[in-house]
């Protein structure tokens, strides 16, 4: 089968792709450029709970949703299934037309519930804990990029679109890949995961350091 | 609750739009203990995420080793005795390391993961809503490119499904057996080098 013949018609959004990245990129200088002295995030507040005590607790875990529910714990999916309600309501008949949507239409699925319940087991260990934040911007972020929560936003929002791109492409998340596909000892899971953090370390420490 | 006998024969039939209740509950139930332990585990903050990707809180790492050790040898033994199905993506080379890479890039600039921005909105860190909107948006954008990636992108090194021990000439048990042990002396190392 020749792929160079259907490429055609995405050139547009290949173009588009880039530009976006250009753009991004630009930001980043400037936010960079404009960064206060660089900063050390064991400055800032830690765990409440030993991390081998909540890393037992969640390999505990994946054997009850496997056993259980028979899924794997995962969290990208749920953005994609919102997305996928959305553009039902906006496009239904351009949704359904989607490679992505045909193969995994949007529904109320178990990962579905399993992460508005995640939002709602977070609130109830911070406020448990007393850590509860109520705040636009992180200390460190503040430490280094100053208090302009519109900053954040162009900061954050494409942060989330490449991450949600990238996860679909990859196949799963911190979660379905991290966690639940490396204790499957899923060869393609140990892959991703590395590129996670390689991706995330290069970003990071220019953003930070420089 | 389903049962665990019958849960190894996978249903061919259609997803319904809503899944079943009792399976729902579970959902639920197991969501509320995922994002307490997060979020008691530190990794709904955002300097402790940060501070992964910049090596100087090592955190995530720790708690996702602790996790992977305890899950495998839990999972596999379950596995072996059909109690449980593997579930398992199949590798393609070229889009795991292409999307990996891109989903890095995206955790660095938002430094929330998907499931951890779920933490961090439930525990008031509203910088969170930026990182879910986009998390959607991304979504979407990656549906609108769908058919144009499956002809190209996740062709390249598709491997089907493979496991870590069929790239060894060992049986899966001793396979597991010793890289849990491997995964547990690089934590013992962690432990001894790092300070967070």
């Amino acid at each position: 089968m020749n792929s160079r013949a259907n490429t055609h018609p995405l050139g547009g959004a290949i173009l588009k792709c880039a530009y976006l990245m250009g753009t991004l990129v630009l930001i980043l200088l400037c936010a960079a450029a404009d960064a206060g002295a660089s900063v050390d995030a064991r400055d800032y507040p830690g765990a409440a709970w030993s991390p081998y005590f909540v890393g037992v607790a969640i390999g505990v875990l994946a054997w009850l949703t496997f056993y259980f529910s028979d899924e794997r714990i995962g969290a990208s999916s749920f953005y994609a299934q919102l997305a996928g309600f959305l553009g039902k309501v906006v496009t239904p008949r351009h949704t359904e037309s989607l490679a992505y949507f045909k193969d995994k239409p949007p529904r109320v699925s178990w990962e579905f519930v399993f992460v508005i319940a995640v939002i709602i087991g977070g609130a109830i260990g911070a406020l448990t804990g007393g850590e509860f934040a109520n705040e636009w911007l992180s200390p460190m972020w503040v430490a280094r990029f100053g208090d302009s929560i519109a900053l954040r936003a162009m900061i954050a929002f494409p942060g989330g679109l490449l991450m949600a791109f990238g996860a679909r492409l990859a196949g799963g998340c911190t979660s379905g890949h991290g966690i639940s596909g490396t204790l499957q000892l899923n060869l393609g899971s140990w892959i991703s995961v590395i590129c996670f953090f390689i991706g995330g370390i290069v970003v990071a420490i220019p953003l930070f350091k420089w | 609750m389903i049962d665990p006998g019958k849960s190894v024969q996978q249903s061919a039939k259609k997803p319904e739009p809503v899944a079943a209740l009792p399976k729902l509950i579970t959902g639920a139930l197991f969501g509320l203990v995922f994002g307490f332990l997060l979020q008691k585990g530190g990794v709904g903050k955002y300097n402790v995420l940060i501070g992964q990707l910049l090596l100087q809180d090592w955190t995530v790492v720790k708690i996702m080793l602790t996790a992977i050790v305890v899950g495998m040898l839990g999972i596999f033994p379950l596995h072996h005795f059909a109690k449980v199905n593997l579930h398992i993506e199949p590798t393609r080379v070229g889009a795991n390391i292409i999307g990996g890479l891109i989903f890095g890039a995206g955790f660095g600039l938002l430094g929330y993961c998907p499931g951890t921005a779920a933490v961090a909105l439930g525990q008031g860190s509203w910088d969170a809503l930026f990182g879910m909107a986009g998390l959607i948006a991304g979504s979407w954008i990656f549906a609108e490119l769908s058919g144009w990636t499956k002809r190209t992108i996740e062709t390249w090194g598709d491997l089907g499904k493979v496991l870590l021990p069929d790239l060894l000439p060992v049986p899966r048990g001793v396979f597991v057996v010793g890289f849990a042990l491997a995964l547990t002396v690089i934590l013992m190392l962690l432990q001894q080098f790092t300070t967070r």
